[in-house]
């Protein structure tokens, strides 16, 4: 019997948060969790820190808010809007999908005529919002307007299937485990972090302002377990990961040793995860002030930054299990 | 004219000394207090009334430009450079080399003695040298040496309509444009930081922004324009002669919306011409100072230059004065006790 909040959790994946443009999933994250944490603030670049007191260390745990996303560039005679990334937009995972803006404006992207598919680029790409003039558009969208993927949140057996997943679902973590943490011998700063998807930028400034003794991101990593893709040592369903080494971090190696002492003592099922080109906030908090000893508990996930990204409910409860039992340590 | 008189003078990134001394001279009788920090940004103070918020103005001193890398047996300098220059418009620019700016220009193989193949690919950095007309090694070297700067060498024009042709007025328009700002009195607190090392990587705004510590920040900026012909109108990014142009993504920054739109609403209620910069690739100062200790939101207000990061860009005079009359009206605008951060 699968313990997972369902409401919750599509809740927080279907909604609207490209980096930059946070305020309605911080609303919601914020509702959730008012009356778990001793202290709820937000700072000048939008972070939601949630304070969990305590008389012991200092631990920072950091999952972003923000999604991948694009913004509108320009506006055509006919309402054809030209678009930019936001994030890691691949334009073949973009092409004929929805996205929606934030005040629910749907619009599928679609694309110029080419002599070779190869040759796609975001440059020859537009979204159709189903208008047929430049007036009608801009009643509804203007340049400079944000959109994410459009998808709805889909759970079959073990596995989840959504938009965003990344992370929210590191956000989801967070929650329940400020959830169950009762009584804490550490101090916990819950930070939902913004602009990650764009170079860490939330986490940087969170992590000088909480100034922590430890910090942990919660985010979601890459897979190698499906046909012929890369070779990765993760499996989806395998248990949380404990990251040795992603391009923005090389765990604390006390940190790392800590994580997988909490999963074998518990029975925790883990895995270990080197993930070669990608990073986190992480990376941002561990070179943060004078230095902070970091780690990452990542939640395996196929098709990252598609509108269908994949991941095992087995995988995120083991990911709540560890990252209490750390916080309880 | 101000403006002519920092864009003639010459200031690659860690070399900007001399558009600093024409930046303290403008400035000493308009703040309360100059610090030149470590790295070399000037920080000035101009007190404002207690219960005001601290604005940081930032605008960098350096452009872009070369550095002597070695001399060759003939006389011929060979170079790097210095920022972000598109190699394809070096050759046959004059240039000024060192301190004492000895004149020269830069060389290539000519046309009838290339190889086919090489007629049909830009020349490179590498198959290029500066020729400063020297006889010889030893004759070079009495008057450079290795690791000089070389600027362009190109003088401030006025043409067309209302429009300039200088070097360097990214972003000379925007340390132009905050002396200006220097010289009216306000309620806020503005902290003016000229940087240095912008076009090598925002080194400079990194160590400011940090030592200001600000509410929040605004940089002043000459940004692309690409409203040309053979352009489709969405790669503008921004059009010549309708105003400074307001940032709302870049590649270092996303922008808080509801400051650059305060900004560019209270330019457009008073008549002043403004618009948005469309979201590209490229940064500017707001990239570092955003990130600085707990978060510093900031605006970016920038002058269209066309043919940015070349010796001869273009800009117009108009949004030059748009520009430090929208950042006038929004310092004007900030009442007691707003953006301030404990």
């Amino acid at each position: 019997m699968s313990k997972i909040n369902n409401d919750l959790l599509k809740k927080l994946l279907e909604t609207f948060g490209p980096s930059g443009n946070e305020e309605t999933i911080r609303e919601i994250i914020r509702e959730e969790i008012k009356d778990y944490a001793d202290e709820i603030k937000v700072d000048a670049l939008g972070n939601l820190i949630a304070i969990k007191k305590g008389q012991g260390k200092k631990i920072m745990v950091a999952g972003h808010m923000d999604e991948i996303g694009i913004m509108v560039s320009n506006i055509d005679e006919n309402g054809f809007l030209r678009f930019t990334n936001i994030g890691g937009v691949s334009p073949f995972t973009a092409l004929y999908q929805r996205v929606m803006f934030v005040d629910g404006t749907l619009g599928v992207v679609g694309m110029e005529k080419l002599d070779e598919m190869k040759d796609l680029a975001l440059s020859k790409m537009f979204i159709d919002i189903g208008v047929y003039s430049k007036e009608e558009a801009m009643k509804k969208v203007n340049v400079g307007d944000v959109a994410c993927f459009y998808t709805p949140f889909v759970q079959n057996g073990d596995y989840i299937m959504s938009k965003a997943l990344d992370d929210r679902i590191g956000c989801y973590v967070a929650i329940e485990a400020l959830k169950a943490l009762k009584d804490c011998a550490n101090e916990v700063y819950f930070v939902f972090t913004v602009q990650e998807e764009v170079g860490l930028r939330g986490a940087r400034t969170a992590a000088y302002g909480v100034d922590p003794d430890m910090g942990i991101a919660i985010d979601v990593t890459t897979t190698g377990d499906t046909p012929k893709c890369k070779t990765m040592d993760v499996k989806m369903g395998n248990g949380a990961a404990i990251k040795v080494k992603d391009s923005s971090i090389l765990t604390h190696p006390e940190v790392k040793k800590l994580m997988v002492e909490v999963a074998k003592e518990n029975n925790i099922p883990y895995q270990l995860e080197i993930l070669e080109a990608g990073g986190t906030d992480s990376g941002a908090i561990h070179i943060t002030r004078s230095g902070v000893p970091s780690g990452v508990i990542s939640i395996p996930c196929r098709y990252v930054h598609s509108p269908s990204e994949m991941v095992s409910v087995k995988d995120v409860e083991s990911a709540i299990e560890l990252l209490c039992k750390i916080l309880q340590k | 004219m101000l403006l002519k008189k920092l864009t003639e003078a010459c200031g690659m990134p860690g070399g900007e000394g001399e558009i600093r001394e024409i930046i303290l001279a403008e400035i000493k009788d308009y703040v309360d207090d100059i610090k030149i920090d470590r790295l070399g940004n000037i920080i000035a103070t101009k007190n404002g009334k207690p219960g005001f918020a601290k604005i940081m103005i930032a605008a960098h001193m350096d452009e872009v430009g070369l550095m002597v890398k070695s001399i060759d047996d003939g006389g011929f300098i060979k170079f790097a450079q210095a920022g972000g220059l598109d190699e394809r418009i070096l050759v046959s620019k004059p240039v000024l080399v060192g301190k004492n700016k000895i004149p020269g220009v830069i060389g290539a193989k000519a046309i009838h003695l290339q190889e086919p193949e090489e007629r049909e690919t830009p020349l490179k950095t590498k198959q290029l040298y500066i020729d400063i007309g020297a006889k010889s090694k030893e004759d070079t070297e009495k008057l450079v040496k290795r690791g000089d700067y070389v600027a362009f060498d190109s003088e401030y024009v006025e043409f067309g309509n209302n429009l300039v042709k200088a070097k360097a007025l990214d972003d000379r328009a925007g340390c132009a444009n905050i002396i200006e700002i220097l010289k009216h009195e306000y309620d806020v607190t503005i902290v003016a930081a000229f940087t240095v090392q912008e076009e090598i990587g925002l080194r400079g705004a990194t160590v400011a922004a940090y030592n200001i510590n600000p509410d929040i920040a605004i940089v002043l900026e000459g940004t692309l324009c690409s409203d040309v012909t053979n352009v489709p109108e969405a790669s503008f990014i921004t059009k010549l002669g309708e105003g400074p142009a307001l940032s709302l993504m870049d590649s270092r920054t996303l922008f808080p919306k509801n400051l650059a739109k305060r900004i560019y609403d209270l330019a457009e209620k008073n008549g002043v011409k403004i618009q948005y910069r469309l979201p590209s690739a490229g940064g500017n100062d707001a990239g570092a100072i955003h990130t600085t200790r707990e978060g510093i939101p900031c605006a970016a207000i920038s002058v269209p230059c066309r043919y940015i990061h070349s010796a001869s860009s273009v800009m117009s005079k108009d949004d030059f004065e748009g520009c430090k009359k929208a950042v006038k009206l929004f310092l004007e605008d900030i009442k007691e006790g707003e953006y301030i951060h404990e």
